[in-house]
């Protein structure tokens, strides 16, 4: 197999593409892991299930109603989960089968549109459009400087919440913001891996960069790298042999963590 | 003497019962407060209420002749020092990374390198918080509260947990802090030797305030320190 795919523009699009995703997936990833809300990210992508369903339904294009969906359902049962004292795990329960359930409703009015379903649950990024690249490039970059200039206010609110508020950061309106921009980034990465597949990138490349023992930046950085080399190499790979990507994708960065952890064990990092 | 903590009637529940019963005192700049009293006294329900964390009390607080009700302004003052900081074991960041989350003005970087260097951590600035012990995490939080330039330090039992030689370093640092630069310390703790030792005022507080006023005085008075031994033994009893 010759370099001759790096030249069609379809997979331009989709390494551009996908590039972007594993950026913005694993730095808003990195605060809902450590957080303790690494499921939220799955959560979120069932809940655009339903959006997506009715955006096919309604004939509107069906990221815009996931978009709508998954950030409102996403704020509603934070606002519910803080008002009711339910626990992070029960709240995402919740989420999650409330979002697959609205969209086998939805398919089931419809008569059932199976194949263009079937591109949202597995993801298709060798389809994406030049519209839908510049889409993604610039809620990449919008999401990038908000975090870059809030950076000390999430980094201290997700590290300690009661002191972060004696230090006058808005703690709350934080969350909330934590939680918007985890809704987009779910919605705009359902395209490379899927609804299904969508909290393998938001905790994989974190869990594993977290167990190089380093500082915050440097986790960030670390992060980023194994994200972007198994989105990369998933997309080449899987059009090499056509396998799905997302199945690669997911399978790489799996590889990576197992490879960290022997590392690890073999008592070449630090203990932490 | 400039007044700058000044609290009025402050009564608390928690969750039902009276947590905190009209409770009154101030605090002086330049003033080095120990607040003593059993478990359960009302001492982190005091502290929630100064720092704006717990708002569903009658009284009043006041920081700097201003009701802290209407004006959050005074957090900037302030440098707190919890009990036992919670956070995760492996939480990826460094003792720099920690200090600097204090920093609310990216050009006071330096001050990161010099507070560390006067906290005798200097060396330990780019190691994980989780991998130091009791001691030296007291010190970074120590730190993190500093590099603001606090007019106020508030320290909720500080060295619960930690090992003696920690302990007294941490106390020299404090009498550093107070004495040469004239950061008012207010400080809850158990043990009644090193308040003697390093506060020149105390409160004593088991829900209602027994005693406010000069350490001297209530260190003086056998009579105060039984009553303070009575009441905490009680409560001693009371928990077992």
């Amino acid at each position: 197999m010759s370099l001759e795919i790096l030249t069609y523009s379809f997979m331009h699009r989709a390494l551009i593409s996908g590039i972007a995703i594993a950026i913005l997936c694993s730095v808003v990833g990195l605060f809902l892991v450590l957080r303790r809300y690494s499921l939220f990210g799955d959560a979120i992508a069932h809940s655009s299930f339903g959006g997506i369903a009715l955006g096919l339904l309604a004939g509107v294009y069906p990221l815009w109603t996931a978009y709508g969906v998954s950030i409102v359902s996403a704020l509603i049962i934070t606002k519910v989960k803080d008002k009711y004292n339910i626990s992070g795990d029960a709240s995402i329960a919740v989420l999650l089968s409330s979002g697959i359930a609205v969209g086998l409703v939805i398919i089931g009015f419809s008569g059932g549109f199976t194949i263009d379903i079937f591109s949202f649950l597995f993801g298709s990024i060798l389809l994406v459009s030049v519209d839908e690249t510049i889409l993604i490039l610039a809620l990449t970059g919008i999401i990038l400087i908000v975090i870059l200039s809030l950076y000390r206010q999430l980094l201290y609110s997700t590290f300690n919440e009661e002191q972060a508020k004696v230090s006058g950061i808005p703690v709350e309106k934080i969350n909330y913001l934590i939680i918007f921009m985890a809704g987009i980034t779910v919605v705009t990465s359902i395209q490379l891996v899927g609804v299904l597949l969508i909290s393998a990138l938001f905790v994989i490349p974190n869990v594993t960069a977290i167990m190089y023992g380093r500082g915050f930046k440097q986790t960030v950085i670390i992060s980023m790298s194994l994200s972007v080399f198994s989105v990369v190499v998933g997309i080449l790979i899987s059009y090499i042999f056509d396998i799905t990507p997302a199945g690669t994708i997911v399978l790489l960065s799996i590889g990576l963590l197992a490879a960290t952890m022997g590392i690890k064990s073999a008592g070449l990092l630090s203990k932490n | 003497m400039l007044k700058i903590v000044e609290i009025n009637n402050l009564t608390a529940k928690y969750p039902d019962v009276k947590a905190l019963d009209d409770v009154s005192f101030t605090v002086n700049q330049g003033d080095f407060l120990g607040i003593i009293g059993p478990n359960g006294a009302g001492k982190s329900t005091l502290f929630d209420c100064m720092l704006n964390l717990n708002t569903k009390y009658d009284g009043i607080i006041k920081f700097f002749d201003k009701d802290i009700r209407k004006s959050k302004d005074y957090l900037r003052e302030i440098g707190y020092v919890p009990q036992k900081p919670i956070f995760e074991r492996n939480f990826p960041v460094t003792v720099n990374d920690v200090v600097r989350m204090g920093l609310r003005n990216e050009s006071d970087e330096n001050k990161i390198d010099e507070i560390l260097q006067q906290l005798w951590i200097h060396e330990l600035s780019e190691r994980r918080i989780g991998e130091l012990s009791g001691g030296q995490q007291q010190r970074v939080f120590i730190a993190k509260a500093l590099v603001t330039n606090p007019k106020i330090l508030i320290l909720d039992e500080p060295v619960t947990g930690i090992d003696q030689q920690s302990i007294d370093l941490f106390y020299s640092i404090l009498r550093e802090l107070n004495s040469k630069q004239k950061i008012t310390i207010i400080w809850s703790s158990h043990d009644l030797d090193a308040v003697n030792k390093l506060a020149n005022h105390v409160a004593c507080l088991n829900r209602t305030l027994f005693f406010h006023g000069k350490s001297e005085k209530f260190f003086s008075d056998d009579d105060l320190i039984k009553q303070y031994s009575e009441a905490s033994m009680q409560e001693h009893m009371h928990h077992h």
